[in-house]
């Protein structure tokens, strides 16, 4: 398991380095920061200027790495935008962001996976058409007008929850539940289909044979099968949620990671992009290197792979 | 695009939503709280490196200039400048008020001023528009209450610069921590000063007991601010709606007339126009727009009425030169080109382009919709016009490298009431400027650097005269600001763009 370990963190490793890489040339392709930090009513001269001052006058090259190295030694740099140290202000971002993404993929798990399991018993009874129409409708339904549905009825109509902003925990509510319905259908989804396949498997048979009971079957035999492809979902899932749905930051005033990335990468605020890429990469590789760990735990066949 | 659809779904239903809505309660009344709120995030509280108008709007409530313009009146008031004059045309001397303390107690005097001009003067503090300072040579204390400013060029927007533009910080304190610490934690001798923030989320501030009596801003009737960015414009009316905010604006014009049964819609016009800029020069290109006939057409051939209404609604009106008719120097005796589709399609064949011509225009920050209309008014005509949506930055650089025909875009003037700051920088030979023509040029420059007004008066009237004639530009319509009031407050829109919440009270 050690050697496993250890390839996986070192390729998780090259992986957000790569993707810094990559983020920050892209940066330069996409339009000129000095430009863009001059503002709609910047001249040719104050770009100039701002190139100076800012250093983006230097090579490409050596902008990154004089990025990566001050990175290194735990210096993220200071904010264009803000003209504030980027760390404190992607700490507080971020705290929002784990907080929310975490509620959510908790309450997404919690539901789907017990309604997938329920639905999975009989294929096509009650219980799986239900299961099934929630989840067409998380799909369907974009989360963006689900929230103003939300804010209409539970802020506006009986104010029940804020409307919006998080200053007290009553805010995350709404969100939370938005988030986690989008993210809930694939979660369902892929756990019935997996205990549907697993539960006509002659292993199951035996165990049924044996006199184990039901629960002890579809817990203990069949589940662990049957998450296997559901561990790597919920993984990008999870990091998804941690990437922050721009969408419902937005219409609920959260300020979490992802509305700062996007409002940073609109405004060329560099230092504050490059950060997010690195962490939000660094988060991801972590998380799908974790679900590849838990299955190779679940199914030690895979340990070799 | 998705997103839009789905924006305006949920925008018609919030909308069906407000005839059950209960009614608002008491906003900030009740707790002298004045809430706000912006779509966009506010900059570092450093006004010399602001660029977007909230930051700016949270700045001069919380830091004064040596001069203050009254907007209603047109006059310049004195505020930490008791008295100026110039001494020679190329010298100011101000008499500094008395007795005027900073938030953090520290006494206000000439020091504070050199300190803080002579800072942002250095091209390496990165002041971000050096059109604020660049006219300024050097700032002398005269004694603890005098100093002059030299300049470094004539230049007639000076003393609009120094109306609340430049703002004096507390020597001392800006010596210690710099522009970062001023963002961090700004001190002013403004009406208000800041008690709590989290930059660019949430910014709480209380009226200043000490701001200085005579002050021209006023003795503020709020006692409280707190302003919040809540990015999505529906969130804003639920909480408009709901009685949690007193302040909102930018509500688009179909919006504005929904909410206006359940809160207080006030529309005002600004100093922001939009406009076609044509490229003339080319630089090596050869581009329809080079022909004075297809601009002429261009300018024919639009329904600019029709898109004004359609599209800005309130206080909004079409443009015949190329600035904001409330500017000083606008003139408006120039050649108006009505709309003609018959005489745009002869001004084409005239042209050489019986079987049309094609051109491409760039777009950016104005709505795609009053894009595809012009668009499609110009290909009734015969110019068939590829449109191409683009980030500001991105089409300014085309522009600028003269890789555009046309450029569709709009312009603030940094919201100051004098065409310097429009025609100066389009038609005044610099980078902006594809038109390069001797003349133009040659009057703005003059009208530019001096301060006579009847000549500076003179010469912009010439100069937009010939913009006119020749076409250069296809000037659109100027803005106008819907703000979402609640019922409770009293707000007064000004065409700069700056809210002044100083001004406001509880009715």
């Amino acid at each position: 398991m050690l050697p496993f370990l250890a390839r996986r963190l070192i390729v998780a490793a090259l992986v957000a380095l790569a993707v810094s890489a990559v983020a920050f040339g892209l940066m330069f392709v996409s339009g000129d920061p000095a430009v863009v930090l001059a503002g709609q009513a910047g001249r040719a001269q104050d770009v100039e200027l701002i190139r100076q001052v800012y250093g983006l006058d230097r090579p490409i090259p050596l902008q990154f790495l004089s990025w990566i190295g001050n990175a290194f030694a735990g210096n993220f740099g200071t904010s264009l935008y803000f003209n504030l140290p980027v760390a404190p202000i992607i700490a507080e971002r971020l705290s929002v962001t784990l907080v929310l993404g975490s509620a959510a993929f908790l309450l997404a798990l919690v539901v789907a996976v017990p309604l997938g399991i329920l639905a999975s018993l009989k294929p096509g009874g009650t219980i799986d058409r239900i299961a099934l129409m929630l989840a067409v409708l998380g799909q369907a339904i974009p989360s963006f007008w689900l929230g103003l549905i939300l804010i209409v009825i539970f802020g506006m109509w009986y104010g029940l929850v804020p409307i919006s902003g998080t200053e007290s925990w009553q805010g995350y509510i709404l969100p939370v539940v938005v988030l986690s319905y989008y993210a809930m259908p694939a979660l369902m989804r892929l756990t019935r289909a997996g205990m549907i396949d697993v539960l006509t498997a002659d292993y199951i048979r035996t165990a049924r044979a044996k006199g184990a009971s039901q629960p002890r079957v579809l817990l203990v035999h069949a589940l662990r099968n049957a998450v296997l492809p559901l561990v790597s979902l919920a993984a990008v899932q999870f990091g998804l949620m941690l990437s922050g749905s721009i969408v419902i930051e937005s219409v609920f005033a959260i300020n979490g990671l992802g509305r700062l990335a996007w409002e940073s990468l609109l405004r060329s605020d560099l230092p504050v992009v490059q950060a997010i890429i690195l962490i939000l990469s660094l988060i991801y590789v972590t998380l799908t290197t974790a679900a590849d760990l838990i299955n190779a735990w679940l199914d030690p066949r895979l340990r070799s792979a | 695009m998705k997103i839009l659809g789905t924006t305006a779904l949920a925008g018609a239903l919030l909308a069906a939503s407000f005839a059950f809505a209960p009614a608002p309660a008491m906003a900030g009344k009740a707790d002298d709280t004045l809430n706000a709120a912006f779509a966009l995030e506010p900059e570092a509280l450093d006004t010399y490196k602001i660029a977007g108008r909230e930051g700016l709007i949270l700045a001069r409530h919380i830091y004064d200039g040596l001069l203050y313009k009254d907007l209603d009146t047109g006059e310049i008031k004195p505020a930490l400048a008791k008295a100026w004059r110039f001494v020679d045309p190329m010298t100011m001397e101000f008499d500094l008020r008395e007795g005027v303390t900073f938030h953090n107690g520290a006494k206000f005097t000439a020091d504070d001023v050199v300190y803080t001009l002579t800072t942002v003067l250095d091209p390496a503090y990165g002041t971000r528009f050096r059109i604020a300072v660049d006219w300024i040579d050097k700032v002398e204390k005269v004694s603890d209450f005098q100093v002059r400013i030299k300049m470094a060029k004539p230049f007639a927007g000076a003393v609009e610069m120094l109306a609340d533009a430049l703002p004096i910080y507390p020597a001392a304190y800006f010596k210690e921590v710099g522009s970062a610490g001023m963002a961090a934690k700004p001190v002013g001798t403004g009406p208000f000063k800041l008690t709590e923030m989290t930059p660019g989320i949430r910014y709480a501030f209380e009226r200043f007991d000490g701001h200085y009596a005579g002050s021209p801003k006023g003795k503020p009737a709020i006692g409280k601010i707190v302003v919040r960015t809540i990015p999505e414009l529906n969130t804003q009316f639920a909480e408009l709606m709901a009685g949690k905010l007193d302040w909102t604006w930018r509500i688009p014009p179909d919006q504005a007339a929904r909410l206006a049964s359940r809160v207080q819609i006030v529309n005002g016009p600004i100093m922001r126009i939009s406009y076609v800029g044509m490229t003339v020069t080319g630089k090596g290109k050869d581009y329809p727009t080079k022909n004075l006939k297809v601009r002429q057409a261009i300018n024919h051939a639009v329904n600019r009425e029709a898109i004004v209404k359609a599209f800005a609604g309130g206080a909004s009106q079409v443009l015949n030169t190329a600035c904001n008719p409330k500017q000083f120097g606008c003139a408006q005796d120039v050649t108006k080109y009505a709309y003609d589709p018959a005489k745009a399609k002869a001004l084409l064949t005239e042209a050489g382009f019986a079987n049309g011509v094609d051109i491409e225009m760039v777009f950016a920050a104005m709505p795609r919709p009053v894009a595809e209309a012009i668009a499609n008014d110009l290909g009734k005509v015969g110019i068939r016009t590829t449109l191409n949506e683009q980030q500001y930055a991105a089409g300014v650089q085309k522009w600028r490298a003269g890789e555009l025909p046309a450029f569709f875009t709009n312009w603030g003037s940094y919201g100051t009431g004098d065409v310097a700051f429009i025609i100066s920088n389009f038609f005044g030979g610099g980078a902006d400027d594809l038109v390069q023509d001797k003349e133009v040029m040659e009057l703005v420059n003059a009208a530019d650097t001096s301060q006579d007004r009847a000549l500076r008066e003179a010469n912009y009237a010439k100069a937009l005269k010939k913009i006119a004639d020749q076409a250069y530009w296809l000037p659109m319509y100027d803005f106008n600001i819907n703000y979402g009031l609640s019922q409770q407050l009293t707000f007064k829109p000004h065409p700069d763009e700056f809210a002044r919440w100083w001004l406001s009270s509880w009715k």
